[in-house]
């Protein structure tokens, strides 16, 4: 014979996973880790995110595969950085797909750059540049500031695209505003000494990040954005740091570290391999938490 | 409070309701009240102190939370970027080459493929390949756009080809996509890339034979892709059928298409994708292709009017360290095409009376290739080709004439190739191949360069 109770607590669960499958959640597609964790904390358990892109690989060149098509054809929303950063194989997925909700446009096309200013704006759009975005410098992810603002746009999405559960994502859009400010305060204080340390770079990749904690950048290891440095180049860097002598080297952990180290044994500065983005086990606040301990142990 | 509260009124009913008390126990009561009362202020007064703390914190933490929002405040932007500036995406490709072979470019032939569609093996010397503009862009939220005009010489004379000129569905849903215009084939891996994202200067052997370099015809296109975690697709195709390897002139749908591809990754280094494909004309009328000249006399050309059917199989597997493709990556590529024929094969410019034969074509063939970009800016990669043939027929003169007989040769060809990219939009190639297409081996040698002006679109897989 069945328990009561024992039969109340089948009968709910039952109940419960039936109401788990009739509720769908919102398939996700995120460009980069970084709006991967974002979504996942604004969506909470309404969401299911998938990352296109880990902090090891470069979001400029990306492959259209197979399995990205397949992801694509399947998401309610599309979080990218935008700013033709994905330039190279976002548009060829988004017309391969058969997708309409996530085409520009469409609420379901979240670009995050559209939401904030850009540096580096180039006055001139020339390739002999190298590879120069229009739109500005992209890499807006390494600013608190521009990710709060963009939270506060990603919010309104969600609600747009799920309105049923726009309650959960404006408490969890005011939860996140408060820990975000004040992780923001604490670490402009714990960075106070990190302010003017003159910084070597692999790749002008660390636009916002310089912006933000007041760094000073004296050399790019590139001579021109996507262009890989040339002995030449890095001889004349050589020599300017021998005037100048700068605080730290840094680079992403994505790219290559021939040039960064190269220069490393000749000058001793002190070298910082940034992750570029959040990896798979940690969380937005974690990974910021990463960079500024890493930036404050090297100095 | 309440505790206070009780105790004044204890006192106040003490006093009041026994006046027999003695006055000096009265007097240790108050004392003690007096104490009481003390101890309570003092304890409310450090509440209250308390209290008044937890507020200015809060009121702190307010002002940083404003304080960031003043800062955020800033970064807000009014203006939206998107494609459009470069609305509609113009590019242009720059291609030529410096070619070298050991024997005459003009006696080249693959024995039991008789080539058609200009295919062969190019010039000799200096010369420029096919300059190709393309212009695209979304026409609005349901239409994208694409035309590819080529430019390239043809025996001295600069000639203008449109290549491809179609129009695509955006966002149909249920992932299905129609395409419809002038395009290249999704038969095939390589077939639907443009000649300038091919990693070799020429097109595989089996390409060359079946298709005379690329199929592509005008027509109708539509795919599915399915809500699966591995990517499946199909898709059919319904052309007009007047184009090599097709003949004659159709109202209607004169030849079809049917596609498969699935594909996905193994870990995060590794991708795949497989593709099955099949294309059939049943009314092939008149398909003329070049047979041998003789020494002097008009070219006898060989005509074939039948039915054509061509299935194939390709895969492509692709490998990157951590799966970030910028420095190094390794590329592997196998198709496989056969192709069955049933008609008949008359020789123009023949006779009186024409030359004729029944002809039963069966040609396969396959290539193999792997690249590897092993450091940033150079490439390397080999490639394989290897065909063969049985064609029979009533006449096996008139087969010979038309090229269909293999001459007991086995057409096969090996390359390499080394490339350097200074960027994305720069490539020079250097290509040697060993070909054995005929029975006379033939060492070949390209220095290519090809450039990518303007915008630059997404490569597929």
């Amino acid at each position: 014979m069945f328990n009561p109770i024992k039969k109340h607590l089948f009968i709910m669960l039952a109940f419960s996973l039936w109401a788990n499958n009739s509720h769908s959640v919102i398939n996700v597609f995120a460009c980069e880790p970084e709006w991967a964790s974002l979504v996942q904390i604004l969506g909470g358990d309404k969401v299911s995110v998938f990352s296109a892109t880990t902090a090891l690989q470069d979001p400029h060149h990306i492959q259209a595969r197979p399995s990205l098509i397949a992801k694509t054809r399947r998401a309610d929303l599309l979080i990218c950085t935008g700013a033709e950063l994905e330039a190279g194989w976002l548009p060829l997925l988004l017309r391969k797909s058969g997708n309409g909700k996530i085409l520009m446009g469409q609420p379901g096309h979240f670009m995050s750059a559209d939401h904030v200013t850009l540096l580096e704006k180039p006055k001139l759009l020339d390739r002999s540049l190298g590879d120069v975005h229009a739109d500005g410098n992209p890499h807006i992810h390494l600013d608190p500031h521009r990710i709060m603002l963009i939270a506060e746009a990603l919010t309104k999405t969600l609600s747009l695209i799920d309105p049923d559960n726009q309650n959960d994502y404006q408490k969890n859009w005011s939860s996140f505003r408060n820990t975000w400010s004040r992780a923001i305060t604490n670490w402009e204080q714990q960075s106070q000494s990190l302010r003017g340390k003159k910084i070597v770079v692999n790749h002008n990749s660390w636009v916002y990040l310089e912006d933000w904690l007041k760094l000073e950048r004296v050399a790019t290891l590139e001579p021109k954005p996507g262009i890989a440095p040339s002995s030449a180049h890095l001889t004349q860097i050589l020599a300017e740091l021998q005037q100048n002598q700068a605080d730290i080297i840094l680079y992403a952990t994505y790219q290559n570290d021939k040039a960064v180290r190269w220069l490393a044994d000749k000058t001793h500065i002190p070298v910082v391999a940034l992750p570029f983005s959040v990896s798979s086990d940690e969380t937005l606040f974690q990974w910021y938490e990463r960079i500024l301990s890493q930036l404050l142990v090297s100095k | 409070m309440h505790k206070i509260f009780f105790v004044t009124a204890a006192i106040a009913a003490i006093s009041s309701i026994n006046p027999v008390w003695a006055d000096s126990d009265i007097e240790a009561l108050r004392k003690q009240v007096e104490a009481l009362k003390k101890d309570y202020e003092q304890r409310i007064n450090a509440l209250e102190n308390r209290l008044k703390q937890s507020e200015e914190k809060a009121q702190l933490a307010q002002q940083k939370v404003e304080h960031v929002a003043e800062k955020v405040e800033k970064t807000k932007t009014t203006s939206r970027t998107g494609q459009r500036n470069f609305n509609p995406e113009i590019s242009l490709i720059l291609d030529g080459r410096y070619a070298d072979f050991n024997n005459d470019s003009d006696a080249y032939k693959l024995p039991g493929f008789a080539l058609g569609n200009e295919a062969g093996l190019g010039e000799e010397g200096f010369s420029i390949g096919h300059t190709e503009l393309t212009i695209s862009a979304n026409a609005d939220d349901k239409f994208y756009g694409k035309a590819t005009l080529a430019i390239h010489d043809h025996e001295g004379e600069t000639e203008t080809d449109l290549e491809e000129a179609y129009i695509q569905t955006l966002g149909l849903g249920h992932g299905l996509t129609l395409k419809a215009g002038r395009f290249y084939s999704a038969i095939g891996y390589l077939n639907e890339q443009h000649e300038h994202l091919w990693d070799f200067a020429d097109a595989p052997l089996i390409y060359r034979g079946l298709f005379g370099d690329q199929l592509r015809d005008d027509g109708l296109q539509v795919t599915y892709v399915a809500p699966t975690d591995t990517f499946m697709q199909i898709g059919t195709e319904l052309f007009r059928g007047d184009r090599f390897p097709g003949g004659g002139s159709h109202d209607g749908v004169g030849a079809w298409t049917v596609f498969a591809n699935i594909g996905g990754d193994i870990g995060i280094e590794h991708s795949w994708q497989l593709g099955l494909n099949h294309w059939r004309e049943n009314d092939v009328d008149d398909r003329t292709s070049g047979g041998h000249s003789h020494e002097g006399a008009a070219a006898e050309t060989s005509s074939y009017s039948g039915d054509s059917k061509i299935s194939s199989l390709d895969l492509v597997y692709k490998w990157a360290p951590n799966g970030n493709p910028t420095s190094q990556n390794f590329k592997l590529q196998f198709e496989y095409f056969d192709l069955r024929e049933d008609g008949s094969i008359t020789m123009l410019n023949s006779g009186p009376p024409e030359e004729f034969s029944t002809y039963d074509g069966q040609k396969d063939g396959w290539y193999a290739q792997a690249i590897y970009q092993f450091k940033p800016h150079w490439r390397t990669g080999i490639r394989y080709d290897r065909l063969s043939s049985n064609n029979k027929g009533s006449d096996e003169d008139v087969l010979a004439e038309a090229g269909l007989d293999d001459e007991g040769h086995t057409p096969e060809r090996y390359s390499a190739m080394l490339e350097w990219l200074p960027s994305e939009y720069s490539r020079i190639r250097l290509q040697y191949n060993r070909d054995d297409s005929y029975e006379d081996a033939d060492n070949q040698v390209f220095l290519q360069y090809t450039l990518s002006l303007g915008s630059h679109g997404a490569h597929q897989f």
